[in-house]
């Protein structure tokens, strides 16, 4: 009785709302954002925008291969802003996963307030970056920062320190402040898997005296490996795309400058529309590249494992 | 009974998949109609406290005169953001926003989004600075009445002065010399919280008021204006480099190392508390270090920025303009405030109450406001011979020009770089950005 055609006519009928959403509020942006990048284009006049090919990627005054690079490429602001992200990208998840590693394992024991505590080391996950930033950034002022103060007070400083302000310290400490605020975000995840674990390969070591340490690397790490890899890669892209963070607490000077942060400040403050959308261009294929190759790799030594 | 059921809900997708659009539609439709009956104007005029209360007293004036309404728009604190902001605005045609307060150096960036104010004016802008309104004037049009002005000024401390028998310097050397003695004699004196007294602060955070603050240094020097009257980056010269390295020289000596993250404010709380010689800053702060409260009241002074050996005295022009926005809806009530606004007696209230410097010279002389600021008197100069920062030069691009300026200038005094190097350097860059034209 029911007649295919009709059915997806009705199929199609019922996506028609979602597609037309999807291509006005993300197909549309995206396609005119790349289209941009291919132009030189101010935001004081985006009717006035002039087809220029690739010249905002490789052109003399492009992103790549820019002859006005007197340090090189790695010394220009593009340049940094690529190497900083990737700095604080791998740090961060680094010491994120050890951390949500550590935190999940001492989640997942049996202890009096264990809903408690699981609950409470997700708040700072809760706040907002912006929060957390601008309340980061005032505990660790240089003039009435309260982080200063104590360690001056325990005598471990003599002279404050400009945490965020200072290029020495300012990556260190968008690094640290990512880390507290990520790791219940990956021990969250890390404890989902560890409580899918069989008891029984558990209770068997017990009986054999298998070392912890052992057990740990034998059999939880290898058990947990797929979902652990899950978790860093959405955290490894959500790093690579760094802004909120990095844009509040610090200056957003060279030295810390983010990818994402060099995009609005070329398309936002300078207003170079097509430049900027040259380097978020860039930004989405540097991102995917990376992701691909992580991905690669994971699986690579995942089947090593296996053989 | 299976067919009526996909019948209808065919008929229910139906109404969803067009009813949807059609209602968000008719919903944006009304706003749009509700807007455009309003017959408010929508002002921005300032960022802080005071200068909110004064907007607000002022624009209360006007809306009972003329029996319009008016709503106060608070811009960012950064004027960097404001810039962004307004840029946005137009970009998307908006009438949110009127009449818009306009920084010095943004006429060139924002002029095809301005009226021409010349109708509205009738040429009473010839009663303001020349300076400033040709400034404003942008292809013969007048797209800004000046508000208030500002200029770069060093702030001493005329009881140390006094004390250690010295003058108040006429040269970079001379401010180097006296910084140092009274620095050192301060915290040889032992006096309660003399320790760690400063001989020179300033604000050099990497942000526009450090361009304010090189663009004085090197033009002090006679290094020219970064960029010339016809386009050419001209900031790559042997003085220019020597006027950093000074001010660099100055950082650790006589100056706290601090400074590299100070903004005015920052500059103000040091001083203020008695703990500088020295201070370059805008004249806003006169009026606020003369409370009842402050510890440096009527112990200082104002004089011209300290100039090299052979140089000159070079302040930078700062102040604002008001504009109107070519998207508003009611413009010719907005002129109307603009010009409310800018006339005689707001700006003589603003500078009497507020110490905002007013752009008419008449006022320098009147003696009501020269009872209230008694500096004023004696800056009248200073204002006439203010050097402008490269914008009209460089125009939409004035941004990344300032950007990359005080970049240079930030790592030459943070000690990453020499006065030579960063300017070749920032030669460079400026070339990057002007790419084929300004």
């Amino acid at each position: 009785m029911s007649n295919p055609s009709n059915r997806s006519r009705t199929a199609w009928l019922f996506l028609a709302p979602m597609i037309i959403l999807m291509i006005v509020v993300a197909a549309w942006p995206l396609g005119r954002s790349i289209w941009f990048s291919f132009t030189e284009t101010n935001i004081n006049d985006l009717s006035a925008s002039r087809f220029v090919g690739l010249e905002n990627y490789f052109g003399e005054f492009g992103l790549f291969a820019n002859p006005n690079y007197v340090d090189g490429f790695w010394k220009s602001d593009w340049g940094m802003s690529i190497r900083n992200t990737f700095t604080f990208a791998f740090f961060s998840v680094a010491l994120e996963t050890l951390a949500g590693l550590g935190v999940a394992m001492l989640l997942n024991q049996e202890f009096r307030g264990r809903a408690f505590v699981r609950t409470a080391v997700l708040v700072p996950w809760a706040i907002p970056t912006i929060v957390s930033a601008k309340m980061w950034g005032w505990m660790l002022h240089d003039q009435f920062g309260i982080i200063n103060q104590m360690l001056v007070n325990a005598g471990l400083i003599t002279q404050k320190i400009a945490f965020t302000a200072d290029p020495q310290y300012a990556m260190w400490t968008v690094v640290a402040v990512d880390v507290w605020k990520t790791t219940p975000f990956m021990a969250l995840l890390i404890l989902a898997a560890l409580q899918t674990l069989p008891k029984d390969c558990y209770e068997a070591a017990k009986v054999d005296g298998v070392h912890p340490l052992r057990l740990f690397w034998k059999v939880t790490l290898p058990l947990i490996k797929g979902p652990l890899m899950v978790a860093v890669i959405f955290r490894l892209l959500d790093a690579l795309r760094v802004f909120d963070l990095i844009f509040v607490l610090t200056s957003n000077s060279s030295s810390t400058i983010s990818m994402s942060g060099f995009v609005r400040r070329e398309m936002i403050d300078n207003g170079n529309m097509g430049y900027g959308s040259a380097a978020s261009t860039s930004l989405f294929l540097i991102i995917f590249l990376a992701a691909f190759i992580f991905m690669r790799l994971a699986r690579v030594k995942l089947s090593e494992e296996s053989a | 009974m299976r067919i009526e059921t996909k019948t209808v809900f065919n008929k229910f997708a139906v109404a969803v998949a067009v009813g949807l659009p059609v209602a968000t539609a008719f919903m944006f439709a009304s706003a749009f109609a509700f807007s455009a009956h309003a017959a408010t104007v929508t002002i921005a005029c300032g960022t802080n406290g005071a200068d909110f209360e004064f907007c607000k007293r002022h624009t209360g004036e006007w809306a009972k005169k003329t029996g319009n309404t008016v709503k106060i728009f608070s811009q960012p604190t950064s004027t960097t953001d404001s810039l962004a902001l307004y840029r946005q605005l137009f970009a998307a045609k908006s009438p949110d926003v009127d009449v818009l307060m306009v920084d010095i150096v943004w006429p060139g960036i924002i002029k095809d989004h301005l009226v021409d104010l010349k109708k509205y004016s009738k040429g009473v802008e010839s009663q303001h600075f020349p300076a400033i309104v040709a400034n404003n004037t942008v292809d013969g049009k007048l797209l800004g009445m000046p508000w208030f002005t500002d200029a770069g000024l060093l702030y001493y401390r005329k009881d140390l002065l006094d004390k250690y028998g010295l003058k108040v310097p006429d040269t970079w050397d001379d401010l180097a010399a006296a910084a140092k003695k009274v620095q050192a004699g301060e915290r040889a004196s032992g006096a309660a919280g003399a320790a760690d007294f400063q001989g020179f602060v300033f604000h050099a955070k990497a942000y526009e008021g450090l361009s304010c603050n090189a663009l004085e240094w090197v033009a002090s020097f006679d290094g020219g204006s970064i960029v010339d009257s016809s386009g050419k980056v001209t900031i790559n010269n042997p003085n220019a480099a020597k006027a950093l390295n000074t001010a660099a020289s100055w950082i650790g000596t006589i100056a706290p190392s601090g400074v590299l993250n100070y903004a005015e404010e920052d500059t103000r709380g040091v001083f203020q508390n008695g703990k500088a010689l020295f201070m370059r800053n805008w004249p806003y702060a006169w009026s606020l270090m003369q409370a009842p409260d402050s510890p440096v009241k009527g112990k200082f002074g104002v004089a011209p920025l300290p100039k090299a050996a052979g140089g000159k005295h070079a302040a930078t022009l700062g102040g604002w303009q008001l504009a109107v926005s070519k998207y508003s809806k009611s413009p010719d009530a907005a002129a109307d405030l603009v010009m409310f606004m800018t006339s005689a007696e707001i700006e003589k209230d603003r500078a009497i109450k507020g110490s905002y410097n007013p752009t008419r010279p008449d006022l320098y002389k009147d003696k009501d406001v020269i009872a209230a600021n008694p500096f004023m008197a004696s800056l009248l100069d200073v204002f006439t011979n203010a050097v402008a920062r490269p914008s009209t030069a460089t125009g939409i691009k004035y941004p990344e020009v300032s950007q990359a300026f005080w970049d240079a200038a930030h790592d030459v005094l943070s000690k990453k770089s020499t006065g030579e190097d960063a300017v070749k350097k920032l030669e460079g860059r400026l070339t990057q950005v002007k790419r084929n034209k300004w």
